[in-house]
């Protein structure tokens, strides 16, 4: 506690500290969001302002079967991928939390999927998985496995397949970094005084590792769970929502509505159809916040 | 108890999974160097080793920086981003100082009413946002991301300078108060130079999210000479069904640098800053 | 320099009040230690003083002036905080001449004084040091430094060695005394640590949840403790405590407790029957002369004497002695109060019986 004589002053002097980024963020993200929601009551198309037409919209919608199928696609995108990037990425964490040679270097190269901006990855990954000159064809072709050039982002499942790989790719070093700093807090007495317990490391992780890592982990996938179900641009990239739509998620289709096919108010709402789900995302976060809070006990403060 | 563990299952159990993780982990940027200095004759032959280059040419990268936009772009994505990181990070200064220690009526609220702004993804903001950017004026110029960029950057590097400003003493403060300093220099004097690892870290993160950022850029700018690295690529390197996949991935890599470049400079603060964000 | 004067000083944090009603006047030059358990009101009272909490309502002078509605800056204090809040990006000479710098004072004077602190505290060496490079005690010594470098009219310490090993704490108490001796500024000193508050004070105001129990000299308190608290608090190891009922034995007056036995106890106007509790100090025990006999515990042999812990009728009681007693946990021993260094207080106040 500073004087509370200053309590008057404090107030003043915390609100115009506060006005530059309340400013910017009340004008470019409170209003827009606002905004949004409102454009999705309406029938706007691009350079003309739009009428209020109430619910028309999500009844549309409703009944529209690419909109169906992309809330199908990004949740089977979202549930795929976070398991996977989970699963890998706690992997990799206790990977690189053991003692080995060069471990420092190790760890920097592992982030670079993470920090290369993702289209420019995507790109790569477009390259990768090209129809005639993939190089995961080439060698499975040269191995034998396969005998025709896989059509990766040609055939509905596979491009599924395909662009949650690419996501997988991008994510798990995310996860993995994060997991690595929870693992490097929880103190090695733990460890020893199980081991000394009698405790098999299999036990050591069940019993020590996941219960003191779980705060971290419910933070972590939240976000991970919240950037891959609005992901836009690694599915622009590399298939654009096709073939067939099988790949659109409600990202991409919203601006495929929206941009190119000029209709505005139906992107809106589209897009505003995505905020139920992240509120429940944010929710779980909040939840799992506390969760943290408990788990410490004391220790904390 | 590392000790009792013989080699071979060492091999087994940790250096093997890891040199496949680090493998699948980097295979697209050798990949992608790879592509950039082949020429194309050899990218569409199937005949010798594609894993090498036998004759490696600049070809590709004489093309996108003779042939294409790509300077500009360049240029215009290195303007964008440095100044909306330093219009954040200077108004993530005062929110933060002001949250975290002012500790005005009402900003525990203000502090989480931030946590929440930073889960607000780009994708359901670009449409109002865009027909805001055209009511302004600003549509198809810098200015349409320089003040749209803010949106995902201050929450995020407010959050980040609330946990740094957290760990410094409050006596220090209390200290400053008693030696006669005011606020303005208790913050310039006493607290920022001793958050400067978190501008840093802020710093480049932001410097990185701004590099990185596609929807906006996809949406408010039309103009080939005014279109950001991510998105000029994507948009003007693909010319029909004829994909020019050296110059895409020379585009990919030289596009990839910069932030490649700063990362290795600075990656303790970068790693700080992304769990630091997570952990608070 | 300057005396400081609390009247009535309350201190509430919404509806919960933690200080009820100060009354401390201190005297120009003196030291003195503000003591009691964690919680009681000792650090909020200093905070008061430095300015850096709201004074609730009652009046806080430094001389002559009524500083409630001060900033700290003027109030002409300088403050030595527990975890000495030194600024880490400083050198030992910055974080010295900050605040005079700050007021705008002449380079050369700073240089000046900075050296001449330095050399009182013996920190000449280490002024192009950061705090990061330094030991406890040195950076103890560097937080003085920063006080006395502005000459202020008071000092104010809060629990300033509660950082430092026990050696070390030892050492710097006498620093801190000496250094007071020679400067003879005013200083007001907070800690939980009795022995620290015995041995470094002038007057003790000893503090428990947000009153004062008792001001006096060190001895005073010692001597003549106004209360239970006060006797437990004061004096170390801790004063035993034995309920019992006054009753007259053979011309003498003594207290039955539980189990019959019947101890001295000192002069006192109470009537015989009256509920009591009987405070005897572990060094004010005489063992080996036969009164009430009890069964060793443990014994705690320091070398330079021996302290005895016993239990009679239910009650753990301490006993030290500077004779070497070889005794046997199981022994029996007989202890006996010193009649006229023992004392009473009333079992629900605590007040002290006479």
């Amino acid at each position: 506690m500073v004087l509370s004589r200053f309590l008057d002053n404090r107030n003043r002097l915390g609100m115009l500290f506060m006005l530059p980024a309340a400013a910017i963020l009340l004008i470019f993200l409170t209003y827009p969001l606002g905004l949004g929601v409102w454009l999705g009551f309406t029938d706007t198309k691009v350079g003309r302002g739009g009428e209020w037409i109430g619910l028309e919209n999500y009844e549309w919608l409703w009944t529209d079967s690419v909109f169906r199928l992309s809330i199908f696609n990004t949740f089977l995108y979202t549930v795929v991928a976070s398991v996977l990037k989970f699963g890998l990425g706690l992997w990799l964490a206790l990977l690189l939390n053991k003692h080995m040679p060069f471990k420092s270097f190790v760890r920097a190269i592992v982030l670079l999927p993470f920090i290369v901006p993702t289209v420019l990855s995507a790109i790569a990954f477009w390259w990768l998985y090209d129809a005639q000159f993939s190089i995961i064809s080439w060698v499975l072709v040269k191995l034998g496995l396969i005998d025709q050039y896989i059509n990766f982002l040609g055939e509905p499942n596979l491009a599924r397949a395909s662009t949650i790989a690419a996501n997988t790719w991008r994510g798990v070093p995310f996860v993995a970094i994060c997991l690595l700093a929870g693992l490097q807090t929880i103190p090695p007495s733990l460890y020893e005084a199980a081991s000394i317990d009698g405790a098999s490391p299999w036990q050591q992780f069940w019993h020590v590792t996941l219960p003191m890592l779980s705060p971290i982990i419910a933070v972590v996938m939240t976000f991970s769970v919240l950037f891959t179900f609005t992901d836009f641009q690694l599915i622009w990239v590399l298939t654009r929502g096709g073939p067939i739509n099988a790949t659109h998620l409600m990202a991409t289709l919203s601006f495929q509505r929206a941009i190119p096919g000029g209709a505005l108010g139906e992107g809106a709402a589209i897009a505003t159809a995505m905020i139920p789900f992240l509120l429940a995302a944010i929710l779980f976060s909040y939840f799992g916040l506390q969760r943290r809070r408990w788990q410490q006990g004391g220790s904390d403060k | 108890m590392d000790y009792l563990e013989s080699l071979p299952r060492r091999w087994v159990t940790v250096y093997i999974p890891l040199l496949i993780f680090l493998f699948v982990l980097l295979f697209p940027f050798y990949w992608m160097g790879l592509t950039a200095f082949k020429p194309n004759a050899e990218l569409l032959s199937s005949n010798g080793n594609p894993f090498w280059v036998q004759n490696p040419t600049l070809d590709h990268f004489k093309k996108l920086f003779f042939e294409t936009s790509y300077p500009s772009w360049m240029w215009n994505t290195i303007i964008i981003s440095v100044i909306s990181t330093f219009l954040s990070l200077a108004a993530s200064v005062f929110a933060a100082y002001s949250i975290e220690r002012l500790r005005f009526r009402g900003s525990r609220q203000t502090g989480l009413a931030i946590f929440l702004a930073y889960l607000v993804p780009p994708s359901i903001l670009f449409i109002p946002l865009a027909t805001m950017v055209f009511q302004f004026g600003i549509f198809d110029t810098k200015w349409a991301l320089i003040l749209t960029y803010p949106t995902f950057l201050i929450p995020f590097c407010t959050w980040l300078l609330m946990g740094y400003f957290r760990s410094i003493p409050y006596e220090l403060e209390e200290c400053a108060l008693i030696d006669g300093a005011t606020r303005w220099q208790i913050l310039v004097k006493i607290i920022l130079p001793l958050a400067v690892p978190g501008l840093i870290s802020a710093g480049i993160f932001a410097f990185t999210l701004s590099w990185n950022e596609f929807i906006y850029a996809l949406t408010f700018i039309s103009a080939s000479e005014n279109k950001t690295v991510p998105v000029g690529v994507i948009t003007e390197l693909v010319e029909g069904d004829v994909y020019h996949w050296g110059s895409l991935m020379a585009g990919a890599l030289v596009g990839s640098l910069p932030v490649a470049i700063m990362y290795s400079f600075f990656v303790e603060y970068y790693v700080a800053g992304m769990t630091g964000a997570v952990k608070e | 320099m300057a005396s400081v004067e609390l009247k009535q000083v309350r201190k509430s944090f919404g509806n919960t009040e933690v200080v009820h009603g100060v009354d401390v006047s201190i005297d120009d030059r003196e030291f003195v230690v503000l003591v009691g358990p964690s919680g009681c009101g000792k650090s909020t009272l200093l905070r008061m003083i430095a300015g850096l909490e709201e004074i609730t309502s009652g009046e806080i002078h430094i001389g002559d002036r009524l500083v409630n509605n001060v900033p700290p800056k003027q109030r002409d204090i300088a403050m030595v905080f527990q975890n000495y809040a030194l600024y880490p990006h400083m050198t030992v000479f910055d974080n010295m001449a900050f605040s005079m710098k700050l007021a705008g004072t002449d380079k050369r004077e700073i240089g000046e004084r900075v050296d001449k602190a330095a050399k009182i505290l013996g920190l000449s060496e280490y002024l192009d040091r950061y705090p990061r490079q330094l030991s406890g005690g040195q950076r103890q010594r560097v937080a003085m430094g920063r006080a006395i470098v502005r000459n202020p009219q008071v000092f104010l310490f809060d629990e300033p060695l509660s950082n430092l090993d026990a050696q070390l704490r030892v050492q710097m108490r006498i620093e801190i005394k000496e250094l007071h001796q020679r400067l003879k500024t005013t200083s007001i000193y907070v800690t939980h640590d009795q022995i620290e508050a015995m041995s470094m004070a002038d007057k003790i105001v000893v503090m428990n949840g947000g009153h004062v129990e008792q001001i006096g000299s060190p001895l005073e308190l010692y001597d003549n403790p106004d209360n239970r608290f006060v006797a437990g608090f004061i004096g170390s190891p801790a004063m035993n405590f034995l309920p019992g009922r006054l009753v007259t034995n053979g011309g003498g007056r003594g207290v039955q407790i539980a189990d019959g036995c019947v101890l001295p106890a000192p002069q006192t106007h109470e009537a015989d029957g009256r509920e009591v509790v009987l405070g005897v100090r572990p060094e004010h025990f005489a063992i080996g002369e036969s009164c009430v006999e009890v069964e060793v515990v443990v014994v705690e042999p320091t070398g330079a004497d021996t302290q005895v812990f016993c239990r009679i009728a239910g009650t753990d009681v301490s006993a030290i002695s500077r004779e070497r007693h070889v005794f046997r946990p199981g022994d029996r021993i007989h202890l006996k109060p010193m009649d006229d260094k023992s004392f009473l207080f009333d079992p629900g106040s605590g007040r002290r019986l006479q």
